[in-house]
């Protein structure tokens, strides 16, 4: 758990939350849309273009291999953050979106008509999308996890959902719009009893939560570097060995292959084999030092210092009247979405905006959700570790500013 | 009936009325929660407009050739917006609403204090005003 001291310490550490915006100083609460950058991944960043910017992996040169040694680190760091046992079943990629598309668009080529996939009822439209593009393709049918009120996935549907047709189980590891943490572990170990793969969406977890791939058995799992204090643009896909080997690459051109001629072309091993083109070299390395950033700090820390923030949070917000909080699971974290009866979420974003607070409203990207609930949006706030207590305290006051103002 | 320019120098004057942000959306929110009720067989999905991130419907309807506007919306800022492009618009001849500058707008700093979706769901209300018009003056010639 983070003291006090500790929290100013990470504070300053990030540049852009001594920002004022619109006169006063930014309240910086939509961290599950993008998290902020602390000064040493700036600085490698910096440093990367200042020093040793180069093409990887073909280069004789030395600025080549340099770029080409820090890039294969940031592999070799993210393998043991996520307790991986080769370097080579971590793809870079652009982020959480694209790698779900590669596992997507590889597993066009091993689904038949009349497989099944589920997908989780609290699915980002990135991991929704993709299956029924997949499914139009193959004549595969997508089957949907329901979710009760409080945003927990009904296990009882999964188990009864799942059956020898079903070929793939999709679902995210913590919901962006609800926060609900789903129990992977548990999950994962359903759909290998029928045999079907799982593909987990950490975008939202691991920023938050110590993750180790291969406690979780996941069959992939994939993370996006921007709301892990990383830049955007940058991501990952982990997939187990068997896996990466049976998919088809996702994309022709330099660096996946082994040999061209105009009869064949041999692809190459892992990792190139899915990473087509010139990779985001100095994201990637930026990507490893925003992990090395985080493991500075301890996850087990951070994670448990923004569940009691939140819980802090959500008990202050309540006491607003007309308040609802949408997501009560049990498990959850970092993530509040509220309505206030009566009131429009673009109303309450749009005042807090005026104050200096960043939070986010609208669906979500998660529509389905809002259906469930049959409302037209939610406002956000989404915490960091960098947030403090004074701070969900301004959040409190400003909910209650706008809704004097709105009432 | 005053001229489309003159209640836009209205509006430009109250807005520099105000010392901040804060009571210029106090404002707009007032005139949110003063907006005549629309006809609600009016809210249908011909309507509603297009880019807007809340929902937002404009109905307009000619008498002795003038537009008149009614419109809600979900959201009371955008409510608010909308009432003051109604005290722009309505009740003016279509040729005029097609003819108006737009500049107001940017001369009370709307738009940089909107966010970007709703600066463009402003936009679209302007551009569906202005097409009724389009559309009335059209079926007169």
């Amino acid at each position: 758990m983070l003291k006090k001291e500790e929290v100013e310490n990470i504070r300053a550490d990030f540049p852009i939350l001594s920002e004022q915006v619109k006169g006063q100083p930014l309240l910086y609460l939509d961290n599950a849309a993008t998290s902020q950058t602390p000064t040493a991944v700036i600085d490698t960043i910096v440093d990367y273009y200042s020093r040793y910017n180069a093409n990887i992996h073909r280069g004789v040169h030395h600025l080549s291999q340099t770029a080409t040694d820090a890039f294969e680190e940031a592999r070799a760091t993210l393998q043991e953050h996520f307790g991986v046992d080769k370097p080579h079943q971590i793809i870079f990629t652009s982020g959480t979106t694209h790698s779900i598309n590669i596992v997507a668009s590889g597993m066009s080529a091993l689904l038949k008509s009349g497989d099944e996939i589920l997908v989780s009822a609290m699915e980002h439209h990135s991991n929704i999308v993709p299956w029924q593009m997949l499914c139009e393709k193959t004549g595969a049918v997508l089957k949907v996890i329901p979710m009760n009120e409080a945003g927990e996935l009904d296990l009882k549907a999964y188990s009864a959902l799942l059956n020898e047709r079903t070929k793939m189980v999709f679902f995210n590891h913590i919901s962006n719009a609800l926060g609900t943490v789903n129990p992977v572990a548990q999950m994962v170990e359903m759909a290998h009893r029928v045999g079907a793969a799982v593909l987990v969406d950490g975008a939202q977890a691991a920023p938050h939560l110590v993750v180790n791939l291969k406690e979780l058995g996941v069959d992939f799992y994939t993370a996006s570097a921007h709301k892990m204090c990383g830049p955007t643009g940058i991501g990952m896909l982990y997939g187990k060995e068997e896996w990466l080997l049976k998919l088809p690459p996702y994309q022709g051109g330099g660096e996946m292959i082994a040999e061209v001629t105009f009869d064949k072309t041999t692809y190459a091993d892992l990792p190139h084999k899915f990473e087509a083109g010139t990779p985001n070299v100095c994201g990637g390395i930026a990507f490893g030092a925003a992990v090395k950033y985080m493991n500075s700090i301890g996850l087990d820390k951070i994670g448990a210092y923004e569940e009691e923030l939140t819980r802090y949070a959500s008990e202050k917000l309540l006491e607003i009247p007309g308040l609802k909080i949408y997501g009560t699971a049990e498990n959850k974290t970092s993530v509040i979405s509220f309505n206030v009866e009566g009131l429009h979420p673009y109303d309450i974003g749009s005042l807090l905006d005026q104050m200096g607070i960043a939070v986010r409203t609208g669906h979500h990207c998660a529509q389905p959700i809002m259906d469930f609930y049959r409302i037209p949006g939610t406002v956000r706030a989404s915490f960091s570790f960098y947030n403090t207590y004074e701070e969900a305290d301004r959040l409190v006051a400003g909910v209650q500013r706008a809704v004097n103002m709105l009432q | 009936m005053k001229a489309i320019s003159d209640i836009q120098e209205e509006i430009i004057d109250e807005f520099m009325l105000f010392e901040d942000w804060m009571q210029r959306y106090e404002y707009i929110i007032d005139l949110g929660k003063s907006l005549p009720l629309i006809d609600e067989a009016h809210k249908t999905e011909n309507n509603l407009i297009k880019g807007c991130q809340s929902k937002v419907w404009v109905h307009a309807d000619m008498e002795e050739d003038k537009l008149h506007f009614t419109a809600d919306s979900e959201a009371i800022l955008t409510k608010g917006i909308i009432a003051i492009l109604i005290r722009v618009f309505s009740g003016q001849p279509p040729q005029a609403i097609v003819d108006a500058s737009t500049d107001f707008i940017d001369q009370i700093g709307l738009k940089e204090h909107l966010s970007a979706t709703r600066a463009n769901g402003l936009v679209s209300m302007i551009k569906q005003m202005k097409l009724y018009a389009v559309a009335f003056q059209s079926q007169r010639q």
